[in-house]
Formats: structure tokens, sequence, C-alpha cells
């Protein structure tokens, strides 16, 4: 070994090789991995230029300074007790619930971000609600000392009560138009529920009615308009990413009793304790039925199933997303096949909405940029979750709570990307995930559901915020600071209109069109629209 | 200079097996180290069993230090086995972080196993790795291949 030696004087060039040879192997795994690293970041980084994709802020809504707005509750059943939440009054139930349930699990934020949520400035001076325990539930919990929260027994009275600025509806749908038109009238801002109306003859008179009185605040409640990935998608639409949308599939999927509007029937429910006559309202006369009462989404009469209440919602969503308006024609078909319970509106629904002229920019050359059918597919009877994808000729977009763009292997714009292998059409080229950062506890499948509609939260600056809450806000600020909120009349007529149109198609069994010149659903010579469509029967022959 | 009386064969395999483990962590903290959005915190909160001590671990102050000493770790076990130099600290190292990723995650019969390509019922592959470095710490081979062995020669010129 002594002939070995090299000028490292005591080493010899075998003692280094067995001493150091494990350097340049150290360098060698560094520098692929750094490589490997910073070039897909590189890459990503040139892919994001192009895209250009940035979620728009959200519409500012201005202070909520100034006197407190007095505000009305008409229907404080489900959704006016998540509504009245959403304006800063919980009940004393829930409060307690809440507080229970934090204590049993500390990761249970709901009451939490309850007390952490901004003081809208509001005063609920006045409830009506045709059953005494709801009525009593607002008067118990949201009076103080100082204040007590005067029931009325009728709408009417309530909206002239001059004890009001503004109300809230949330009772069942064939009662939105009639009480949101008193209101508008008497000159008192309305928050209302979904669907905007029950016929087709309301939805112009609501019409009509706050077009002709511009100062009064209508708001609609697709709160999902105020969710961070509905923003971002309206960007990617914007900027082209994903060239001719030609098809829009949305679902619901559900398969549990409270699904399918099963709800609980309260052990006071009477006679005496409800008001029937002013339930039935414009629907026909029945005897008084709890099951009607409670259940009121299974019967034609009050309300219209999957079509006004679950369809209007994803209608809403990419209606905000793509501004697509009214079809020129909607067929449906389906049937009830999952809750054979009395019900007359179906529990598998599939509509079918063609826009022949609707375009969302093109890639290609002229005459393969228009024309899409939006595709909304429900059933009661399975809840294996389908997403919602909206398909371009460039690409395809995966919406919900969280947002992937997938690049579509023959898109035009991408070829070149996707032939140097820049862009792999299996991998998206685009995610908005708000809760990377956060820990989404989504237990139950409904709840699930409904978040990844953007109906339940969505984040602000990395802080999870309840959507309803926004959209309430931004109503109460127009209200303040003047302005339109973001579902106002004109949302709220499409999404009136084409609900109905896919209601109509469902119940006469045929194509519906729109004229879109008359802004008229086309009917056949001694059709009554609206008779037809609230008629209390599955299907209508005509 | 310690006395090991390996064949010629088995410090072949043992360096092999040191060096391979040493890439695999190396290469697993490169890319961390330069992808600065990554995170353990996903794999934490997802954790299947002692779920207190991995949130813990998760929450907001905590996460990134651990990114820092996970990565740092990673780094510091795979410069170690390559270089041959302390391997057997960085042996308890390596074995304590993979006894962390196999806690999070166990390979135990009705727990989700996540995303993994094969198969594994208790034993995965992160306890695989485990025992293979738990032989490096006890078959230590940086003598006779790594820094350790020009530093003890060093040592042995200088003090003869
Ligand atoms: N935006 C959403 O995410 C969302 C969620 C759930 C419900 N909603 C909508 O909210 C509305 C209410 O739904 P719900 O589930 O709370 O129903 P519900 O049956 O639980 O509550 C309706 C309430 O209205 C009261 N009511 C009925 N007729 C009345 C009248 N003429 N005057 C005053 N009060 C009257 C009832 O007593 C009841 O308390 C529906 O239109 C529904 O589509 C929207």
């Amino acid at each position: 070994m002594s002939n070995d030696k090299s000028n490292f004087g005591k080493w010899s060039r075998r003692d280094m090789l067995r001493g150091l040879a494990g350097i340049p192997v150290l360098g060698t795994v560094w520098f692929a991995g750094a490589r490997t690293t910073v070039n897909a970041k590189k890459e990503r980084q040139q892919l994001l230029e192009t895209l250009n994709i940035n979620a728009s802020p959200p519409p500012p809504t201005g202070p909520m300074a100034g006197d407190p707005i007095r505000l009305g509750i008409i229907g404080f059943g489900i959704r006016g007790e998540q509504l009245c939440r959403a304006l800063g009054f919980a009940t004393t139930k829930w409060l307690k619930d809440m507080k229970e349930a934090a204590e049993k699990n500390p990761n249970d934020s709901r009451l939490k971000d309850f007390l952490a949520q901004e003081n809208l400035n509001i005063k609920i001076s006045a409830v009506c609600d045709i059953f005494d325990f709801n009525a009593q539930r607002v008067i118990d919990s949201f009076s103080t000392n100082d204040h007590k929260v005067k029931r009325f027994l009728t709408y009417k009275e309530l909206i002239h009560s001059k004890e009001v600025d503004a109300i809230v509806i949330a009772t069942p749908d064939h009662w939105h138009a009639p009480i949101a038109m008193e209101a508008i009238n008497a000159g008192v801002h309305v928050y209302v529920e979904k669907p905007m109306t029950h016929n087709v003859s309301e939805t112009y008179a609501l019409r009509d009615t706050v077009l002709s009185n511009p100062k009064v605040v209508l708001q609609l409640g697709h709160q999902h308009r105020q969710t961070q990935s509905f923003l971002t998608a309206q960007d990617i639409i914007a900027k082209k990413v994903l060239g001719h949308v030609s098809l829009i599939t949305t679902n619901t999927n559900r398969n549990d009793d409270n699904g399918a509007w099963q709800y609980e029937i309260h052990p006071d429910a009477s006679p005496s304790t409800i008001d029937w006559n002013q339930f039935i309202g414009n629907a026909p006369m029945v005897e008084f039925n709890k099951e009607h009462f409670f259940r009121w989404r299974k019967w034609w009469a009050y309300g219209s199933g999957l079509s006004g209440d679950l369809l209007s919602h994803d209608y809403d969503r990419l209606n905000c997303v793509l501004k697509m308006g009214i079809p020129d024609s909607v067929v449906t078909s389906g049937g009830i096949y999952t809750h054979r319970d009395g019900r007359n509106v179906p529990d598998v629904l599939q509509v079918n909405m063609d826009y022949n002229d609707f375009t969302t920019g093109t890639s290609q050359e002229e005459g393969k940029e228009k024309g899409m059918t939006f595709v909304y597919s429900a059933t009661l009877g399975n809840q294996f979750e389908r997403p919602t994808y909206l398909m371009g000729h460039d690409g395809t977009m995966e919406l919900g709570n969280a947002v992937t763009v997938y690049a579509d292997a023959r898109s035009t714009k991408y070829a070149d990307l996707i032939k140097e292998k820049r862009i792999d059409p299996s991998d998206p080229i685009y995610v908005y995930d708000p809760s990377v950062n956060g820990t989404d506890a989504v237990t139950s499948a409904t709840a699930k559901y409904f978040a990844n509609k953007g109906l339940l939260w969505t984040y602000r600056d990395g802080k999870r915020v309840d959507p309803t809450f926004l959209h309430m806000r931004e109503w109460l600020s127009c209200i303040r600071n003047g302005g339109t909120p973001s579902c106002s009349i004109k949302e709220g007529f499409e999404e009136a209109i084409s609900s109905h149109m896919a209601g109509l198609s469902y119940k006469i069994g045929r194509r519906i069109e729109w004229d879109r010149a008359t802004e008229k659903i086309i009917a056949k010579p001694g059709e009554d629209l609206d008779a037809i469509l609230t008629e209390n029967k599955e299907r209508v022959v005509v | 200079m310690e006395d090991h009386k390996y064949s010629t064969g088995q410090l072949y395999a043992l360096v092999a097996l040191r060096l391979f483990v040493g890439w695999h962590f190396l290469y697993e903290g490169i890319i961390k180290l330069y992808s600065p959005s990554w995170t353990a915190k996903g794999y934490l909160l997802s954790a299947s069993i002692l779920k207190p001590f991995f949130g813990w671990l998760a929450s907001g102050s905590m996460s990134s230090v651990v990114d820092v000493l996970n990565i740092g770790a990673l780094v510091v076990v795979g410069v170690s086995f390559l270089i041959g130099y302390k391997t057997k600290w960085a042996s308890a190292i390596g074995m304590g972080l993979l006894l962390l990723y196999y806690l999070a995650h166990p390979a135990f019969p009705g727990l989700p196993q996540g995303p993994s390509e094969g198969s594994y019922w208790i034993v995965n592959k992160n306890l695989i790795e485990l025992a293979a470095i738990w032989v490096i710490m006890v078959f230590p081979t940086a003598w006779a291949f790594g820094v350790e062995n020009l530093l003890a020669k060093n040592k042995t010129e200088v003090t003869n």
C-alpha cells in the first residue's frame, strides 16, 4: 500500500476513495432533488402565469354604521333559524347545544365561529310565524330586557306595522312572492329565500314590483354567490381557460329520509297552534294535515320538489359563474321511484337545459363556439358524490368548494404545451382548494353535500366564514350604503323562470321553450302554465 | 479504530444498505427543502391513532417547527449515511423519525391506509426501513467506507 501514497501524505489514494466516495454521491442526489423540484416549480409558475387566474376579490360591502336596521322575520322554521344565526341571533337552545358540543369535542368551533362573527348592527323587532311554537322561540330567544320582539299574526300586519325597515322571508315557497311584493310595495327591504317564486306569473309581477320600487333592496337567498371558489370559477371563464364550454353536468345525490324532505313533525303541531288557513294561502284548501305543513316540499301546491328546491341552487351556482341566463328550451324526465309515500314531486329528476347561442369564447376556428347544454341530474336514492363539471374544448373544470381545472388532451389552446409534455392532461393545471390550510371536519353526508355546493362555508383571508352571513351582510350593506346585491331581481327572475320551465316540462311531459324576444314561456293554446305548475298532481295531461 | 470482522461480502452488503437508505433520506429531504409550500400538516392531521399528539404537532405554532425539524432530520441522516460520519447518531434520529411516520399511519388492520402502492399488514415500508437502519446502527461501516475512515486514519497517524 505504501506505493499507493498520494500527495495527501498519510492517506493513500485508496483511503481517499474509501473515505470520500460518498461525497460525489451526496452531491448528485442533492442536485437531482433540487433540480427536479426547482424545474417543476418553474414549469408551474410559467403555466400559472399563462393561465393568469386570479380569484377575484369579493364585491366590497360597506360599513354597518348608523342606526340599527329593524328587522322582521317571517317564517322561523329550519331556514329562518339559520338566517337569524347568520345575522348574529342564535336561539337559547342552539347556544346551549353548541356549548355542550364544544365541551365534548374541542374541535367543534361552531359556537366560537358564531361568537366571533361581526356585529351587523341590526335589531330583530318583529316576527310572524303561523306556528305558535316557532314564533315563541323568536320572542324568547331574541328579546332583551329593554326590547321585546313583537309577534304579528299575519305578514301584512307585520309589514305595515312601521316597526320594521326590512324583512327576511323563510316561509314555504308558495308564500315567497306574495309576501315579498307586499313588503316592497310598502317600501320594506326584502331578503327572500329561494326559489324566488312558486309560479310563472308571480315571477313577472315580482319583477315589476321591484323595478317600480328602485329604493327597495331585494336579495334572493342563494348564499353560494359569496363562495370564493365560485368567484375563482368566474375568473377562469373570463380568462377563457376552458375554451368553448358545450356541456355542464351538475347533480344532486341523496339517500336518506332527511334528504328526501321527510322532516320531523313537531309534537306541538295542532289546529290550535297552527294557523292553517294562512299556511294554505293560494294553494287549494285541504283539511289540516301535519305532513303537508312540515313536509311541504313534497307537494307541488306548496313547493316544487327537486326543481325548485335544489336545481334552483345548482342553476344559480352556474348562472353566477357563466351568466348564461334563461335556456332556450328545457326537457325534463324522471319519476317517483325511491319515496312512494304520497308525495307528488319526483325524487329522480333529469333536466336538460339547452342554450343554442351561448358561448364562453373559443380557441378554434369560427363556427365551433356556440351552444351549450346544462344537465341537472338528481336522485334521492343514492348519495355517491358526482361532482359538477364544466366541459370545454380546451379544458374541464370541476367545481365545488374547491376548483380543479384539467387541460383537455385534444385542446387547441394547450396543444403545444401538451406536445412538449409541459402539460399532462391527467394532472390538474390549476387547483384552488381553500381547505388545504385548514381542516374541514365535515361529518354527515348531507353536510358534505352542502359544503361542496358552497352553501355551508367559504373562506376569506384563510378564515372560514358562513356564506349566508356574507350574503345577508351584502344585503344590509346595500340598504345602508346603496348598491345592488349579487342575487337580486335579474338573477332571481332567471332562476325562477328556469326552475319553472324544468317543472313544467316534467309535469306536461314535453319540451318547454322560451321566447327570448317576448320574454315568455311558450304555452300551447289553452294551456294555463301556472295552473299546471302548481296543480297538486304528479303529471298533468293537457 | 473499532474492530469489526466482516467478510468482504458482508461489508459490501452493509455499505450498500447504508448508501441506499442515505440516498433515500437525502432525496426526500431535498425535495421538501426546495418546495417551500411543503408541509407535514396533512399527514399529521390525518393521523389514525394518537390524534391529540399528532394534532398538537400540526397545530399553528408547532407546524412550521415540525416541518423544519423534519426536513433537517431527513437531510442530516441522508448526509451522514452517504458520507459515513456519525452514523450511529444519525441512525437514532432516522429510526425516531420513521417511528413517528409509522405511528401516525400504522398499517394496523381496520385503520385507513391512505394512498400507498402496496398491501401491508402491520409491517409496512416505514417499519422495514426502520429495521434497515437498525442494522446500519449495529453493524457500522463508516470506519471502512466513509469520512470516519479518514479521520480514524488521521487520528492513528497523529497519535502514533
Ligand atoms: N338557501 C338555503 O340554503 C336554504 C336552505 C333551507 C331552506 N331554504 C328555503 O327556506 C324556506 C323555508 O324552508 P324551511 O326548511 O325553513 O321550512 P320550514 O317548514 O321549516 O319553515 C317554514 C316556516 O314558515 C312558517 N310559515 C308558513 N307559512 C307562513 C305564513 N304564511 N306566514 C308566516 N309564517 C309562515 C312555518 O310556520 C314555519 O315555521 C324555503 O323556501 C326553502 O327553500 C333555503
